[in-house]
């Protein structure tokens, strides 16, 4: 299981703003480490954010993602006190998932 | 929605942000221009990450007594994490020692949780492989001072020698280049390539650059202490290696904070 | 044999516990003793860099502003010591002095023994045209040849300053490349050429 994420989630006007900060290392898989050999590939492939039980946006990542990536978007609809949930899953397989509730 | 999606939505958010301040203010120049960047990214520190498994290690008990610091006391009584660090180095009647967060960290370590001293310095820097206890730890304590103004005292006769030591070292010449802290960081409005450098014997300057450390390096992808800043400016003055937690790291970030007074520390920062 | 091996374990001691504290200290004397403590080898970086010659020491004392008197002395004694190059040429190859002035490699405990040192000019100075990533430190030296006025008096105003900055003024920020022995005598060369040849960019 991966390391916990820090979610904001603010609805002004209708629209809910998200701000996600993952903790992941991205590794390209093309990167050597001090003793010379590759650093093997490690990075988040699929993001997905869900409001109510529905799929607000759904992404696929790569190497090109910076390490610790830091997520902005904004959905239609929300209100004070319901949840927005994100998960991720990596080439590995890990996964983690982390929910906030919504402030005004 | 795909990633090519989500690039879009990056960009479309930064050009409006610095059009909308380019309309405003003309001529915007590439400090400016990372200033807007930090803020536009000022809730996504991944140094709040240091922040949160500091806060654990602050509050799980640990070492050979298996205690947490929470008796651990930074200056403001037993415990007390909230603004202590805006009135660090200090003077600590229990050491008879002026300490700065990190040696005061590494006091506690020691004595609450019995943790060797040489266990802790061996590596007190982060690396890609491991983070450093004590870093994130320093990252969590700063943290609770955010907002809160920097205070150095130099009541105590401790504290004022310091202060005096630590401006000798300020202007301390050696090594093959000659170079001093103050070769670059006593002159204003200077930069080396493209990087400003803060004076550090102009209070403004002083304070822009001493409330935004501890800081997270985006090129490194880490979070930096304030020991590790000193430690890579003596690397770049081509002077060996200061020890961790040492008089003289302690004297020298007196005089950094002391100059610093009266700002609101503002850290942990962001930085390239 | 004895009493070496007890004076041995004095010293060590002494190295480890805090310094003494005396009335009225003399906090030069302190700084000084601090700093010889509290600092350690690392890679190339020995704690030798650390010992100040003269100059370094006079400079610090001063804060870089030494009495006008002691300022002549020093740098006259730096004058002295400058190697100007037997065949008495002072330019070399502009193109590899672009390269060495562009590098800010050298001599930090990350740099390995032998490691050739860069010549570090891009970090404080303006130098050609069309490299926008100058520091400010020093001045600009963009259209040197023309500025300083005459191509023999600019090759060695320019081949002496950068061998030894300090012999023209005791507390320049620039380090003493050839007195030092960062720089070889046909590296400083090749700097003086970009400085000075009507080729070289600085001078477009």
């Amino acid at each position: 299981m991966g390391n916990p994420m820090k979610i904001r989630a603010a609805v002004k006007e209708g629209v809910t703003e998200v701000k996600v900060l993952m903790q992941h290392n991205m590794e390209t898989g093309l990167r050597k480490g001090a003793d010379g050999n590759l650093i093997p590939a490690w990075f988040i492939t699929e993001v997905k954010a869900q409001y109510q039980g529905r799929t607000v946006l759904e992404a696929q990542f790569g190497q090109s993602v910076s390490k610790n990536p830091y997520l902005l978007f904004r959905f239609k609809g929300g209100a004070a006190g319901e949840k927005v949930s994100i998960s991720w899953v990596d080439n590995t397989g890990d996964s983690r998932t982390d929910e906030v509730a919504i402030t005004a | 929605m795909n990633i090519s999606n989500v690039s879009k939505v990056f960009l479309v958010l930064s050009l409006s942000t610095s059009y909308a301040a380019m309309a405003a203010e003309g001529d915007v120049s590439d400090s400016d221009r990372i200033a807007q960047y930090r803020e536009m990214i000022a809730d996504g520190n991944p140094a709040e990450f240091d922040e949160m498994a500091g806060e654990e290690l602050w509050k799980t008990p640990a070492g050979p007594k298996k205690a947490t610091l929470e008796k651990c006391n930074l200056g403001k009584g037993p415990g007390v994490v909230k603004g202590a660090y805006a009135a660090l180095p200090r003077y600590f009647k229990d050491t008879r020692k002026v300490q700065d967060l990190e040696s005061r960290l590494l006091t506690c370590m020691t004595t609450l949780q019995g943790i060797p001293e040489e266990q802790i310095t061996a590596k007190p820097f982060s690396s890609d492989q491991k983070k450093s206890d004590i870093s994130s730890l320093a990252t969590y304590v700063v943290g609770q001072s955010k907002g809160i103004k920097m205070a150095v005292s130099l009541k105590h006769p401790k504290e004022k020698e310091a202060y005096e030591i630590g401006q000798r070292i300020f202007y301390y010449r050696a090594g093959p280049y000659d170079f001093a802290c103050s070769t670059c960081h006593a002159t204003s409005d200077v930069r080396i390539r493209m990087q400003d450098l803060p004076n550090f014997n102009v209070q403004k300057d002083a304070q822009a650059a001493y409330t935004s450390w501890p800081a997270y390096r985006v090129s490194q992808g880490l979070t930096r202490s304030f020991q590790w800043r000193l430690n890579d400016c003596f690397r770049q003055q081509r002077f060996p290696e200061p020890k961790f937690a040492s008089e003289a790291t302690i004297a020298l970030t007196m005089f950094l904070a002391v100059n610093a007074n009266g700002a609101e520390y503002a850290g942990p920062g962001l930085k390239r | 044999m004895n009493a070496k091996l007890i004076l041995g374990i004095t010293a060590a001691l002494s190295l480890t516990t805090a310094l003494p504290v005396q009335a009225g200290t003399d906090l030069d004397a302190k700084t000084a003793a601090i700093i010889k403590r509290d600092f350690r080898d690392k890679g190339i970086a020995k704690v030798e860099r650390l010992n100040q010659d003269e100059l370094q020491a006079a400079c610090s004392k001063y804060k870089d502003d030494v009495p006008v008197d002691m300022k002549v002395k020093l740098e006259d004694e730096q004058l002295k010591q400058i190697k100007w190059p037997a065949d008495g040429i002072l330019v070399g190859d502009w193109k590899a002095g672009e390269k060495l002035a562009q590098s800010g490699k050298g001599l930090t405990w990350s740099d390995k023994e032998g490691d050739p040192a860069g010549g570090n000019c891009y970090n404080c100075h303006q130098l050609s045209s069309t490299e926008i990533a100058y520091g400010t430190i020093g001045p600009s030296l963009l259209h040197y040849a023309k500025k300083k006025g005459g191509l023999e008096k600019a090759q060695r105003r320019a081949y002496g300053r950068i061998y030894n900055a300090k012999a023209y003024n005791a507390c320049a920020n620039m380090p003493r490349f050839g007195h030092i022995g960062i720089l070889t005598e046909a590296q400083i060369k090749d700097l003086v050429a970009l400085l000075v040849d009507p080729e070289s960019p600085v001078n477009k």
